[in-house]
C-alpha cells in the first residue's frame, strides 16, 4: 500500500543529514532541513536551571527564565510580543532542573526575528519592576492552583519523600514564601552569573537549508561572552530509602485522589537505562498502559489513569506508578500495584511482552520524528547525552538487543519494595 | 495534492490525502454522535460507548486490539465531543492494514460485555471525579448548565453524574446500535498510500456493512437569550475565575469568520487544530486590558467550529488583588470599544497573518491533517477548512464591528464566577 520504503532509514536523522557547529563561544549548533515545512523551529538549552535556585528563594531559575521576554534592552514587553504575534510567531523560555531552555517556532521567512528574541532575551534582558510584579502575581496564582490540584500535590509530596536530602527534592517552581522573597536584584544576579555560552545548545528545523540556519545563529550569539559564568554544581549522590515510606497529604473540598509510588531510577547515560525503558513499558505503558494499567484500570475499574514514568535524565530521576482513584479506593489500588511491582521485580516478564515493548519502540519512533519540533527535540536529545548522531538509525538494534534478564535486574535493582515511596493527595479521610 | 472524495454504497463518505513526506499514514473513523444527541437521562452516554469501543469484539477481543495496535508502532486514540465521537489510528504506513481492519470491524462489533460495562462504569465515575477536582470543570459545567434551557449542549461531554450511576448496558448498546451506522459515519485518511489502491481496500472492508436507518436526532429548538443569567460556582481553592459564555454560532454561519478574527483581537486567535500548538496571546486587547492592567493573571478565548450555535467563551483569571467585578468591567468596556468603533485594517490584517501561521504549523503534521479533513465534514465539508483563510481575509473592521454589536452583548452571556468558599487548609495526615 505503501509508496515508499517503510521506515527508510533516510527520514531518521542521522550524520549525514544533521549539520553540527561549534561557534568560537562554545555554543552547539544543530540543524536539519526540512523542506516540505514552510515554518521552522528553534529550541535549545543551556545550564542555567534549578540546581542553581538558594534555598531560600526556590523558583529563582523559573522566575529569572519566564522575566526574559519581560522587556530587553531593546524592546519592552509589549514591542516583543507585538513583533512575534503580528506574525504568529511564538517563543519563550523556562526552566527545569538543570538546564534553562528556550524555544519557538514561526514562518521559515521569521526565523531571524526569532533569532533577534533569543539573543535579546539571553543577553539584554531588564527586568523592568512593574514586569517583575505582573510576573509575581501570575507565579503566585500558579502555586495556589498548584495547592489545590490532587495530581500536582501527589508529585510534589513524592519528590520530597524520594529525594530528602537531594536538590530533585526542591520543587523547581518554589514555594509562595521563597517566590514572595526573590527582589529584581536576584533576577539580575542570578543571569549575570549563569547565563553564558558555555554548555548551551541551539537547534534550529524546519524550511531553510542547515547551512543558512547555522550562519544566522552564528551571527546573532557567537560574540557573546560571559567571563562570569558560574558552572553547575556536581549532583550530591542520591541515598536510597532505608524502608518503605507513606505520606498522605489532605486537600479539603476534592473528590479524587491523587496516588504516586516509585523511587529514583537510573540516569539516561546509565548501562541499564534502556533495560529500565523497556520494563517501564511493560510495566506502565505499553497498550492501555501496561500491567499497571490492565489491573487497576481494566480488571478492576478502579481509575481512569493508573501508568508508570520513567523519568532518565541527567541524574536519578524517578521512576514511579500514578494513578488516580475514589478516596474510598486508595488502599486497594496501593496494594494492587504493590501486587504488580513484587511480580515486576521478581519474576522474567514474558517473552511476548519484551517483543511487543521492543517492536513498539522501533515502530512508533519516526511518529515521533515527523514534526519539526520532534526532530529539534531528538536532536537536542543526542546532545545532551552524547548519543552519537546515529543514534536513531542505530536505534532499533539498541531496543532489540536488550533481554528478559536484564529488565527483570534494573527492575529488582531499582524498585525495590520495600523501599519505595508512596505519596497521596486527596480530600481529608472521613474518621469512623 | 487533491482529496479523493466518495461516499461508498452504505453511505460511509471517505476522504484520502496522499502525503509522501514520511512513511506515515493516519486513519480516522468520525461518527456523527456527541452529547448533542443525549436525551433525559443518558448525559454521557456518546462517551461511554467509545470507552466500551476498546472493550472488543469477536474478531478483536478486548486485551488483543490495543497490543495489536501497539506492537506495530501505532499511535492511537479516541475522543468525544459535543457533536462528534472520533477514532483514530496513526501508523508506519506498511501497517495500517490493522488500523482500517479494526475499525471496520468495532463499527458494527463490539460486544459490550454486561461485566466489562460495569467495570467501565466505575472506570468512567473515576475519570468525572477527577475532573471535579479542576475549578474550571466545575464552572464550566454550571455555565453550560445556565446557558441552554432544552438543547443537550447543556450538559458536559463527560455526563451527569446521576446519569452515570444508572445509564444500563442495554442504554449503551441502543446507542451504539442507534448511530454506528455507515451513513452516519465519515472515514479520513491521510499519509503515505496510492488513493486509489486504499479504496479499493476500504470497499473490501467498509462496503459489507448494511446502511443502517439515519439516526433521529433530538429536536429541541434552543430559544435566543434575551438575558444575561449569572451563576456563582463555589469550590475550594483561593483563585477566582469568571467566565463570559455569549451564544455562538455554528461553524456554516456566514457571520462565523467575522467572529473568529474578534475572537482574534480580543483574546488572541483560537487554534483549531488538535495536533499543534498555538500562539501567545499578549498583545491581544483584553491582555492589555485585563493583564497588563492587573485585573487579572490570564485571559483567554474560546471560540468553536460546531453544528448548532454553541458557546464563545472568555475566561478570566482574576488577580488575586482584585474583585471579580472589576474585571468584568473592564470586560465589558473592551466590548464597547469594539462595538462602538470598528479595527484598524492593519489588526485584521495581522489577524489573518497569524491563522495562516497556525494552518503553515498544523500542516507539520500528518494527524493533524487527516484530523482536519473529517473534523471539517462533521458541521460542514472539507472546503470549509480548503476556504478558511480566503474568508478570513475577505473579513472587513465593519464585520467585525458588527458581529461585536450581534452577538457580543451581555443578554446573549452566561457570566459566571468561581468563588473560592474558604475551605482551604492544608494538613498532613
Amino acid at each position: 500500500m505503501s509508496t515508499t520504503a517503510a521506515l527508510s532509514l533516510s527520514s531518521i536523522p542521522g550524520a549525514d543529514d544533521i549539520t553540527r557547529v561549534v561557534l568560537q563561544n562554545g555554543i552547539v549548533v544543530l540543524a536539519r532541513e526540512n523542506s516540505n515545512a514552510l515554518s521552522v523551529t528553534l529550541r535549545g538549552y543551556l545550564p542555567a536551571g534549578s540546581l542553581l535556585d538558594p534555598d531560600d528563594k526556590l523558583g529563582l531559575a523559573d522566575f529569572v527564565a519566564d522575566a526574559l521576554m519581560r522587556g530587553t534592552a531593546k524592546r519592552e514587553f509589549q514591542a516583543i510580543y507585538d513583533a512575534m504575534e503580528s506574525v504568529g510567531a511564538s517563543f519563550g523560555f523556562g526552566s527545569g532542573t538543570h538546564t534553562a531552555s528556550f524555544g519557538g517556532k514561526s514562518l521559515t521567512e521569521d526565523l531571524p526575528l526569532l533569532l533577534d528574541l533569543l539573543n535579546e532575551g539571553l543577553r539584554a534582558p531588564q527586568f523592568p519592576a512593574d514586569q517583575v510584579e505582573k510576573l509575581r502575581a501570575q507565579l503566585l496564582t500558579g502555586l495556589a492552583l498548584r495547592a489545590q490540584d490532587t495530581h500536582d500535590m501527589a508529585s510534589l509530596v513524592f519528590e520530597e519523600l524520594v529525594y530528602r536530602q537531594h536538590p530533585y527534592g526542591r520543587p523547581e517552581s518554589g514555594h509562595p514564601e521563597t517566590i514572595g522573597a526573590i527582589t529584581v536584584d536576584d533576577l539580575v544576579a542570578f543571569h549575570r552569573l549563569a547565563y553564558g555560552p558555555r554548555g548551551m545548545v541551539v537547534a534550529v528545523v524546519g524550511g531553510i537549508p542547515p547551512e543558512n540556519a547555522v550562519e544566522l545563529v552564528r551571527a546573532s550569539l557567537e560574540d557573546w561572552t560571559n567571563a562570569e559564568q558560574t558552572p553547575v554544581p556536581e549532583l550530591p549522590d542520591w541515598e536510597e530509602l532505608p524502608e518503605r515510606i507513606y505520606k498522605r497529604h489532605a486537600i479539603p473540598g476534592k473528590s479524587q485522589s491523587d496516588l504516586v509510588i516509585g523511587t529514583a531510577g537510573p540516569p539516561r547515560l546509565a548501562p541499564d537505562f534502556m533495560a529500565a525503558n523497556l520494563g517501564n513499558s511493560i510495566l506502565g505503558r505499553f497498550g492501555l498502559m501496561g500491567r499497571v494499567g490492565d489491573a487497576v484500570r481494566e480488571k478492576a475499574g478502579m481509575a481512569y489513569y493508573a501508568y508508570s514514568s520513567l523519568s532518565g535524565g541527567t541524574g536519578p530521576g524517578a521512576w514511579d506508578v500514578a494513578a488516580g482513584v475514589n478516596p474510598a479506593n486508595e488502599t486497594k489500588a496501593i496494594d494492587l500495584i504493590f501486587k504488580e511491582l513484587e511480580r515486576f521485580t521478581g519474576e522474567l516478564v514474558n517473552e511476548e511482552e519484551l517483543s511487543d515493548s521492543q517492536s513498539n519502540y522501533v515502530g512508533s519512533m519516526p511518529l515521533s520524528l515527523e514534526s519539526n519540533s520532534g526532530v529539534a527535540d531528538a536532536m537536542l536529545n543526542i546532545e545532551r547525552y552524547q548519543l552519537g548522531l546515529d543514534y536513531y538509525r542505530l536505534y532499533p538494534q539498541l531496543i532489540q538487543s536488550v533481554t528478559r534478564e536484564q529488565v527483570r535486574e534494573a527492575a529488582a535493582k531499582y524498585l525495590q519494595v520495600g523501599k519505595l515511596a508512596v505519596a497521596v493527595a486527596g480530600p481529608p479521610r472521613i474518621e469512623v | 495534492m487533491d482529496v479523493l472524495k466518495t461516499t461508498l454504497n452504505n453511505g460511509l463518505k471517505v476522504l484520502l490525502k496522499e502525503i509522501h513526506t514520511t512513511p506515515i499514514i493516519s486513519h480516522w473513523l468520525w461518527v456523527r454522535a456527541g452529547s448533542r444527541d443525549e436525551g433525559p437521562g443518558l448525559s454521557g452516554v456518546s462517551h461511554w460507548v467509545e470507552h466500551m469501543q476498546f472493550k472488543g469484539t469477536p474478531l478483536f477481543p478486548a486485551g488483543r486490539l490495543d497490543k495489536d495496535i501497539s506492537r506495530d508502532g501505532g499511535f492511537w486514540n479516541a475522543m468525544t465531543y459535543i457533536d462528534w465521537t472520533a477514532y483514530f489510528e496513526t501508523m508506519p504506513a506498511d501497517k495500517v492494514d490493522l488500523a482500517i481492519r479494526l475499525e471496520a470491524d468495532r463499527l458494527v462489533n463490539s460486544a459490550f460485555d454486561p461485566q466489562e460495562v460495569e467495570s467501565e462504569r466505575t472506570v468512567i465515575i473515576s475519570e468525572r471525579q477527577g475532573n471535579e477536582n479542576n475549578p474550571m470543570f466545575l464552572l464550566d459545567e454550571d455555565v453550560q448548565k445556565a446557558a441552554f434551557e432544552q438543547h443537550a449542549y447543556q450538559h458536559e461531554v463527560i455526563g451527569r453524574m446521576a446519569d452515570l450511576e444508572t445509564i444500563s448496558r442495554d442504554d449503551l448498546y441502543n446507542h451504539y446500535k442507534r448511530f454506528y451506522v455507515p451513513n452516519n459515519a465519515v472515514l479520513a485518511m491521510a499519509g503515505d498510500f496510492d488513493s486509489q489502491l486504499m479504496l479499493d481496500r476500504l470497499r473490501q472492508l467498509y462496503e459489507t456493512i448494511p446502511a443502517g436507518q439515519a439516526p433521529q436526532r433530538p429536536d429541541a429548538v434552543e430559544p435566543v437569550p434575551v438575558a444575561e443569567r449569572r451563576v456563582i460556582t463555589r469550590g475550594p481553592g483561593e483563585t477566582v475565575f469568571v467566565k463570559a459564555a455569549y451564544r455562538s454560532l455554528p461553524a456554516t454561519h456566514p457571520d462565523f469568520s467575522a467572529l473568529t478574527v474578534a475572537d482574534s483581537l480580543l483574546a488572541g486567535p483560537s487554534n483549531l487544530n488538535m495536533f499543534s500548538g498555538g500562539i501567545s496571546n499578549k498583545t491581544s486587547r483584553l491582555y492589555r486590558r485585563l493583564v497588563d492592567g492587573d485585573l487579572a493573571v490570564g485571559v483567554s478565548g474560546g471560540l468553536q467550529a460546531t453544528i448548532d450555535p454553541f458557546l464563545y467563551d472568555i475566561t478570566m483569571v482574576v488577580h488575586p488583588e482584585r474583585k471579580p467585578e472589576e474585571a468584568i468591567t473592564a470586560l465589558d468596556e473592551e466590548l464597547a470599544r469594539l462595538q462602538e468603533s470598528p479595527p484598524k485594517p492593519e489588526e485584521l490584517t495581522r489577524s489573518v497573518k497569524q491563522a495562516q501561521a497556525l494552518f503553515a504549523y498544523g500542516s507539520e503534521s500528518i494527524t493533524n491533517q487527516a484530523f482536519w479533513l473529517g473534523f471539517a465534514e462533521i458541521f460542514d465539508s472539507y472546503a470549509w477548512f480548503e476556504n478558511y483563510l480566503e474568508r478570513l481575509a475577505a473579513v472587513t473592521p465593519q464585520d467585525v464591528q458588527r458581529v461585536a454589536q450581534t452577538y457580543l452583548h451581555a443578554q446573549r452571556r452566561v457570566l459566571g464566577i468561581y468563588q473560592p468558599d474558604g475551605l482551604l487548609e492544608s494538613s498532613g495526615a
